[in-house]
């Protein structure tokens, strides 16, 4: 049943083509206020819980970005004093760049994701159910938990990694406190526990592709790569360009596992690696409540946010580029 | 015929090869996690690491004795619950609104939730936190689970499935003399399971797994959550780490229970987010 969208009116509802009866498309005035009241006393409780926790704070933070807070609370007006500082806090602009190169080399995740979901898709495939839980596990576990493993799989004297490098006749680093493969360890990390989510999406984009695209590609003479390249990845595309948006906007506010791996306060510091590896949140946490700076953290996360928007902005604009819409 | 079938169970066979080394990286270290949990300090700092487990099973309980473990168990269990019973009692019927019901601002207030799906949780958390202590609540049960059980993800989620609902189940049901609220209980919250279900694992896996919040919200150790107080563990006890393996797998092992049992809601859940229709 198709129904005819009325020029700039929802107000009339069409009665369906099938025996619908005349008149009933306009119920009573007083049938409509009641559904109205309904509608406002099924939204309020939540309605007020966002309003409370989420709306107005963010509102509250904004405000704040613009104040310096004193040891004991109370908070002054101090305009754009918190941003200016930003541009010459040397640990801000190190912090930065270092998330926004863990978002960059995170994208990894994604070819990756899509050349495993493409052969759990392979027709007649078994297994495909153990695999999935497999790649799945890393997902649904504790990320502090993760973050403690992969710890003691990098330490550079008893860890794992760095014993099976041996055997191959390589001197591993150590990996968490070298400042030069910190930041790739910890991506390393990061890609590996988020392949199942995105695989999982993807599998769920490939089995929405219609059958008959890959049977008019087989009678085309194309195998399975070529058919891959031809109208997997093309009709993928959506898909992939929604997991790269939800992918950024996640890895911009990395925290828990630089938290645990990397540790926080003077005993991080001393690692000579932790400048490469503090991200814009951890350093968010540390002003926002280690050092009570809390006007100069609002005004981190208001930048953050800024970020968050504009490098979504721009992935809205690349679309034309390379996303096929069926 | 024969032929295509030898070659189609060869390429399945190189593709198992591939799938078969990739599930290894993902797994191993879990394995390595288990048998390290096991070890006594000395073999687990032994160079080359043995494959074998060791019987070091006084590890497990030293978490205990490192941390109020059971209390922060329950801490966990609690707030995960607490916030996934207000996700969904409260999101349904705010997603039924939004997909069934007309009020004037709708729109508006649709957009209102939307938008804070989309901005970064940090920005909300120093003035949760003011909320949390001008309340006198830090260090509480109620500061772990309140903000968390008001989801927005929850309601654009479960609006997706009422509005994949027919209407014609509605008006027969109105015909019948059925005021909103009985439709909405009766009739539609039982069709939509199925999204309720995936929105509850998901709620209780995000719950489980949290920690920025609970680390500032709640920093006395017997209140903490697990998440919370392993991190804690991090840099203190950092040498010993039979006993944080032993940590780290008692802390996951519920939610990697659950999700043995409910894969397929959270693979649905998952997917709900990131596919249309």
């Amino acid at each position: 049943m198709t129904i005819t969208s009325t020029p700039g009116g929802t107000r009339t509802e069409q009665p369906p083509a099938t025996g619908g009866r005349p008149g009933r498309a306009r119920r009573p005035r007083r049938d409509r206020v009641v559904e109205a009241l309904w509608g406002y006393a099924f939204i309020a409780p939540i309605g007020l819980g966002l309003a409370v926790f989420y709306l107005w704070p963010v509102l509250q933070t904004a405000y704040f970005s613009f104040t310096a807070w004193g040891a004991f609370g109370g908070h002054t007006w101090t305009g754009l004093d918190n941003y200016h500082r930003m541009l010459h806090d040397h640990e801000f602009g190190q912090a930065m760049v270092n998330t926004l190169a863990y978002t960059a080399l995170g994208l990894v995740s994604i070819p990756l994701a899509i050349v495993f979901a493409a052969l759990l898709n392979r027709p007649g495939l078994r297994g495909v159910g153990v695999y999935r839980t497999l790649f799945f596990l890393p997902v649904v576990t504790m990320p502090v938990a993760i973050a403690m493993v992969w710890r003691w799989l990098y330490n550079g004297n008893y860890g794992l990694i760095n014993y099976l490098l041996s055997l191959v006749g390589i001197d591993g680093p150590n990996w968490i406190a070298d400042p030069r493969v910190a930041l790739y360890a910890l991506v390393a990390v990061g890609v590996w526990s988020s392949i199942g989510y995105n695989l999982v999406i993807f599998l769920a984009g490939m089995q929405a592709i219609p059958k008959e695209y890959y049977e008019a590609a087989q009678i085309d003479g194309a195998g399975p790569v070529r058919q891959f390249f031809s109208v997997t990845i093309p009709l993928l595309s959506p898909t992939a360009f929604f997991v790269s948006v939800i992918s950024v906007i996640g890895s911009l506010q990395l925290f828990d596992l630089v938290y645990v791996m990397a540790g926080s306060g003077d005993a991080a510091r001393a690692n000579p690696a932790f400048p490469r590896l503090e991200t814009v949140v951890q350093l968010f946490y540390d002003r926002a409540f280690v050092t009570n700076d809390r006007g100069y953290a609002a005004a981190i996360v208001m930048v953050l946010l800024l970020v968050i928007i504009a490098l979504t902005a721009f992935q809205f604009r690349m679309q034309k580029r390379w996303v096929h819409y069926g | 015929m024969a032929e295509a079938r030898s070659r189609r169970t060869g390429s399945h066979f190189g593709v198992h090869t591939v799938l078969i080394a990739a599930s290894l990286v993902m797994v191993a270290p879990f394995v390595w996690e288990a048998i390290t949990s096991l070890k006594s300090l000395t073999d687990a700092t032994h160079v080359p690491p043995s494959p074998l487990p060791g019987s070091q099973w006084s590890n497990y309980r030293k978490v205990f004795q490192l941390l109020p473990f059971g209390h922060q168990f329950l801490n966990t269990l609690l707030m995960a619950l607490g916030r996934t019973l207000g996700q969904v009692v409260l999101c349904p019927m705010a997603a039924y609104a939004f997909a069934r019901l007309r009020f004037p601002g709708r729109g508006v207030l649709f957009g209102l939730f939307l938008s804070v799906l989309m901005v970064p949780p940090q920005l909300f958390i120093i003035p949760q936190y003011q909320i949390m202590s001008d309340l006198g609540w830090l260090n509480s049960l109620q500061a772990l689970i309140l903000p968390g059980m008001f989801s927005a993800f929850g309601v654009f989620l479960l609006r997706q499935s009422f509005l994949a609902l027919p209407k014609e189940l509605e008006e027969a049901a109105r015909l019948d003399g059925a005021g909103p609220l009985r439709i909405y209980w009766s009739v539609m919250l039982p069709l939509v399971r199925p999204g309720l279900v995936a929105l509850g694992v998901l709620a209780l896996l995000w719950s489980w797994n949290d920690l920025f919040w609970p680390l500032v919200v709640n920093t006395d150790p017997d209140k903490m959550t697990l998440s919370a107080g392993l991190a804690s563990l991090q840099g203190q006890f950092q040498t010993d780490y039979p006993v944080l393996m032993a940590g780290s797998l008692l802390a996951s092992l519920p939610v990697i229970v659950v999700f043995a049992f409910l894969q397929r809601q959270f693979v649905q859940g998952i997917a709900h987010t990131g596919v249309k229709g």
